[in-house]
C-alpha cells in the first residue's frame, strides 16, 4: 500500500464537492486513460467578478486522484480566474501534505483540468503541452518521455549528462539501468551508439575536478562553482540554490523557489552533496542553512 | 469482525505446522548440512524427507527431480536461461503474453540479445490458439514457456498437452506452476514437461523458498555456480529450515486439494455469484470454466481498482487489483490489455483469491459491503449517472488526454 499522507486519505474517505456543478459555466475535462485516471472539472464563475463560487469534481481514478480532485476544489473556490490560473501542481501536492513520486501525476492532473476549464470559460482552447511516459526515476519523479525529450534536445550520451540536465538517476542511483536503456535506444534512432564512457556533454564538464590542495578561498569559490553549474536544472523546476557558509567540510545552503518546503529537497541535496564530492575529492557535507542557524547561532538571511 | 484475507494468490499464511517444524533448524539443527557433526546430522535427513514430500505433491518420478531455489521467479529465471546455454543454436523462445513479469522480463532481455521471442496472445476469455502453437514449435526453438495458471484471472493453461506437442518437436517444454501446484492435483511423472517452477509462500510456506523440477535427463546447466549443493544444480547452503517447512506444507497441500476443490472452490462460487448478482456493470475475467479453483477477478466498470482496494481495506477485507495506479506503473495489468478488456473495466478489476483458513462468513461479509463501495465509488465518476453508465460512456466523457 502506498505511503499516503493522513490528509490524502482524509480527501479520499470523505471528498469534498464530489458532483457536478449545477449550473456550472466551465468545463475541464482531462485524463490518462493508461495511467488509468481521467477527471471532470465544473466551475461556476460569476461572470463579473471572475470569482470561482463553486467547484466540482468527477473523478475515475486511484486514491490520490480523488484527493487530488478533492483538494483542488477546495483551493480554487473563492479565488479568481486569474489566481487560479497560476495553482501548480506542487501546490496541490503540497495541500495534501506530500504525495509519493509515483503519484505526482494525479496533481498534474489537476492543474490541467483547471486550466482546461478556464480555458473553456474564457472560449479558449485548452491544448496539452505534455505527454507521460512511464516512471523511470523514483526519486525525483521523472518519467522516460522527458528523458527521451532531454536526451534529443540536448544531444546528451551518457547517464551523468541525463543527470545532470533532469536529475533523473542522481538520487538512489537504481534508475541507470533503464536510463542506460533510453539512451541506447534514442542514440540509435539517430545512428549513433550509447558508449558508458563517452565524455559527459559540453556545458557541465567544465568543471574541472580538484587534485591540488586549495586554499579557503579557491576551495569556496570551487563550491560555489559547482552550484553555479547545477543552478540551471533547479531553476528549470522553478527553484534555486544558494550557498551560504562553508565550515570545514559542511557547505550550508539555502533551498529556494519551489525547492523550498518541497518534499523532493532532501532527494535534491543528497544530489548537490554528491556532485560536490566528485570535484571536490573529499567528503563535503551539504546542510540546510536552517540547521546552521541551530548549530553556530549566526543570523542567517 | 476480525480482518479477512483473500490475497492469497500474492502470498499466503504460513500454517503453524509449518513454523513448529522449522524452529528446530534455527536453534537445534542449525549446523551446515555438509558438515560432520551432530549440529548437522538431522539436517541431511529433514532435506531428503522435504524433497520426498514437494515430490509427492507433484508426483514426479524421482526425489532427485528436485532443485531447491530461494523463490519462484529463481526457478523461472535458472529455466530459462539453462536452456538457452544447453542449446546454443536455438535461438527462439515460445511464452505466452500473460506470464508473470519473472518470465516476461527474462525475455526481454534475451530479445536484446538477439532472440525471438514469440509470445502467443490469448482470447478475451484469456485462452490459447494451440492451432497457433502448434505452428510456432520448430527445430529452432530453445524452449516454450508457458505459465500453468494465471495468477490475476486463475485461468489454467492446458500445459500437459503443450508439453506433449512440443516433445513431439523436440522441443523442451517449461511451466512456470507458482500458482497451479497445491490448487490442482498433479501427477508430472505421466507428463512430457521438462521443468517447472512452484514457490513455497503461495501454498502456505515461508517466502524465500522455492523448487525447480528437473525431470531427469534434460540438459541442464546451473545459474548458481560455487558448491556440491543440490547436487551441484543450485550452489549456496540450503536453505534448510524453509526447505523442511516447504516440505511439510506441501504435505498439507496433498492433504486438502479435495476441501480446495469443493470447500474452497463453493466460497469462491458464492462470492462471485453474489456479486455479480448484486452489482450491475461488473463481469468475471478469465475462462470461468477451466479456473484454479480459489480465485476469482472481478471487473466493476466505471471506477478504479485502488480506491476500491483502500475502501476494502477500511472495511478489513485485503485483495488485490490489476490497476495501473496499485502497482505504481502507469499500464493496467498486462493480463488486462492481453484480454482485450476495456480500460474502463480493466483498472476496475479485483481479484479475491481464497485459502483453507477462509470461511462462509468472510464471503457474507465481503456480499455485505462491496455493493456500497462500489455505489460510492461510482458516484463520483465521470463515467456514471445515477443509476447506471452515462449513455454512451466513452462519447459522453472524453477527456483530453495526457
Amino acid at each position: 500500500m502506498w505511503d499516503y499522507s493522513d490528509k490524502v486519505k482524509e480527501h479520499f474517505f470523505n471528498p469534498k464537492n464530489a458532483g457536478a456543478v449545477v449550473d456550472a459555466n466551465a468545463t475541464g475535462e482531462v485524463g490518462s486513460i493508461s495511467c488509468g485516471d481521467a477527471l471532470r472539472l465544473t466551475l461556476k464563475v460569476d461572470d463579473d467578478s471572475e470569482i470561482i463560487l463553486e467547484a466540482g469534481f468527477q473523478t475515475f481514478g486511484c486514491g490520490s486522484a480523488i484527493a487530488s480532485s478533492s483538494v483542488l476544489t477546495e483551493i480554487i473556490k473563492g479565488m479568481t480566474l486569474d489566481e487560479a490560473a497560476k495553482v501548480t501542481n506542487q501546490d496541490i501536492a503540497d495541500q495534501l501534505e506530500g504525495l509519493p513520486p509515483e503519484k505526482m501525476h494525479c496533481s498534474v492532473m489537476g492543474r490541467e483540468a483547471l486550466q482546461a476549464a478556464i480555458a473553456n470559460y474564457r472560449g479558449e482552447v485548452w491544448t496539452d503541452d505534455h505527454e507521460e511516459g512511464a516512471l523511470i526515476c523514483k526519486c525525483f519523479a521523472i518519467d522516460a518521455v522527458m528523458i527521451e525529450e532531454m536526451v534529443w534536445a540536448n544531444k546528451l550520451r551518457t547517464v551523468e549528462d541525463v543527470t545532470n540536465f533532469t536529475k533523473a538517476g542522481g538520487g538512489c542511483a537504481s534508475c541507470h539501468e533503464d536510463i542506460e536503456a533510453i539512451l541506447e535506444k534514442v542514440l540509435a534512432e539517430k545512428g549513433e551508439k550509447f558508449d558508458p564512457t563517452a565524455a559527459p556533454v559540453e556545458a557541465i564538464t567544465k568543471i574541472a575536478a580538484v587534485k591540488a590542495p586549495l586554499t579557503n578561498l579557491q576551495r569556496i569559490k570551487k563550491i560555489e562553482q559547482v552550484l553555479e553549474s547545477l543552478r540551471p536544472a533547479l531553476m528549470a523546476d522553478g527553484g534555486d540554490v544558494e550557498l551560504v557558509e562553508v565550515l570545514g567540510n559542511t557547505a550550508y545552503v539555502n533551498m529556494t523557489g519551489a525547492c523550498n518546503g518541497c518534499q523532493m529537497a532532501a532527494m535534491t541535496i543528497a544530489g548537490i552533496q554528491q556532485r560536490l564530492m566528485e570535484v571536490m575529492g573529499e567528503f563535503i557535507k551539504v546542510v540546510p542553512a536552517s540547521e546552521m542557524k541551530k548549530l553556530v547561532n549566526i543570523e542567517v538571511v | 469482525m476480525k480482518d479477512i484475507y483473500l490475497d492469497n494468490n500474492a502470498t499466503t499464511k504460513v500454517d503453524p505446522a509449518v513454523v513448529d517444524m522449522m524452529i528446530p533448524y534455527f536453534l537445534e539443527q542449525y549446523g551446515n548440512p555438509s558438515s560432520i557433526h551432530k549440529f548437522a546430522d538431522g539436517v541431511a535427513k529433514g532435506l531428503k524427507h522435504a524433497r520426498q514430500q514437494v515430490q509427492a505433491l507433484i508426483g514426479c518420478e524421482h526425489d532427485s527431480e528436485i532443485i531447491f531455489t530461494s523463490c519462484g521467479t529463481e526457478s523461472n529465471s535458472t529455466a530459462i536461461l539453462s536452456a538457452i546455454k544447453a542449446q546454443p543454436n536455438k535461438k527462439e523462445i515460445i511464452t505466452t503474453t500473460v506470464e508473470h513479469p519473472a518470465i516476461l522480463s527474462v525475455c526481454d532481455m534475451l530479445e536484446k540479445e538477439g532472440y525471438t521471442i514469440h509470445r502467443m496472445p490469448v482470447d478475451k476469455a484469456g485462452r490459447l490458439n494451440l492451432n497457433a502453437y502448434k505452428n510456432l514449435l520448430s527445430n529452432n526453438v530453445a524452449i516454450v514457456s508457458v505459465m500453468w495458471a494465471n495468477n490475476e484471472t486463475g485461468t489454467i493453461f492446458p500445459v500437459e498437452e503443450m508439453a506433449d506437442m512440443a516433445n513431439a518437436e523436440g522441443v523442451m517444454f517449461h511451466t512456470d506452476a507458482v500458482q497451479a501446484v497445491g490448487k490442482i492435483p498433479m501427477n508430472l511423472q505421466y507428463t512430457k514437461i521438462d521443468m517447472l517452477s512452484l514457490s513455497g509462500h503461495k501454498l502456505h510456506a515461508p517466502k524465500g523458498i522455492g523448487v525447480l523440477y528437473l525431470r531427469r535427463g534434460t540438459r541442464y546447466r546451473a545459474l548458481l555456480r560455487g558448491g556440491h549443493q543440490e547436487r551441484g544444480r543450485r550452489a549456496g547452503t540450503e536453505n534448510s529450515a524453509s526447505i523442511v517447512g516447504l516440505g511439510k506444507a506441501c504435505e498439507l497441500a496433498l492433504e486438502f486439494i479435495k476441501y480446495e476443490n469443493t470447500q474452497v472452490k463453493a466460497m469462491r462460487d458464492r462470492l462471485e455469484r453474489g456479486l455479480t448478482d448484486q452489482i450491475p456493470h461488473c463481469f468475471i475475467t478469465g475462462d470461468i470454466y477451466n479456473r484454479l479453483p480459489n480465485t476469482t477477478d472481478i471487473a466493476f466498470e466505471y471506477i478504479e481498482g485502488e480506491s476500491i482496494l483502500m475502501l476494502l481495506n477500511k472495511a478489513g477485507i485485503a485483495a488485490s487489483s490489476g490497476s495501473a495506479c496499485t502497482s505504481g506503473s502507469l499500464e493496467p495489468s498486462h493480463v488486462m490489455r492481453a484480454m482485450d478488456i476495456p480500460y474502463t473495466a480493466a483498472h476496475g478489476t479485483i481479484r479475491f483469491s481464497f485459502s483453507r483458513y477462509n470461511d462462509m462468513s468472510e464471503v457474507d461479509e465481503v456480499l455485505r459491503v462491496m455493493p456500497g463501495i462500489v455505489a460510492t465509488l461510482r458516484k463520483l465518476s465521470p463515467y456514471w449517472d445515477g443509476n447506471g453508465p452515462v449513455a454512451d460512456p466513452e462519447k459522453a466523457f472524453a477527456p483530453v488526454y495526457a
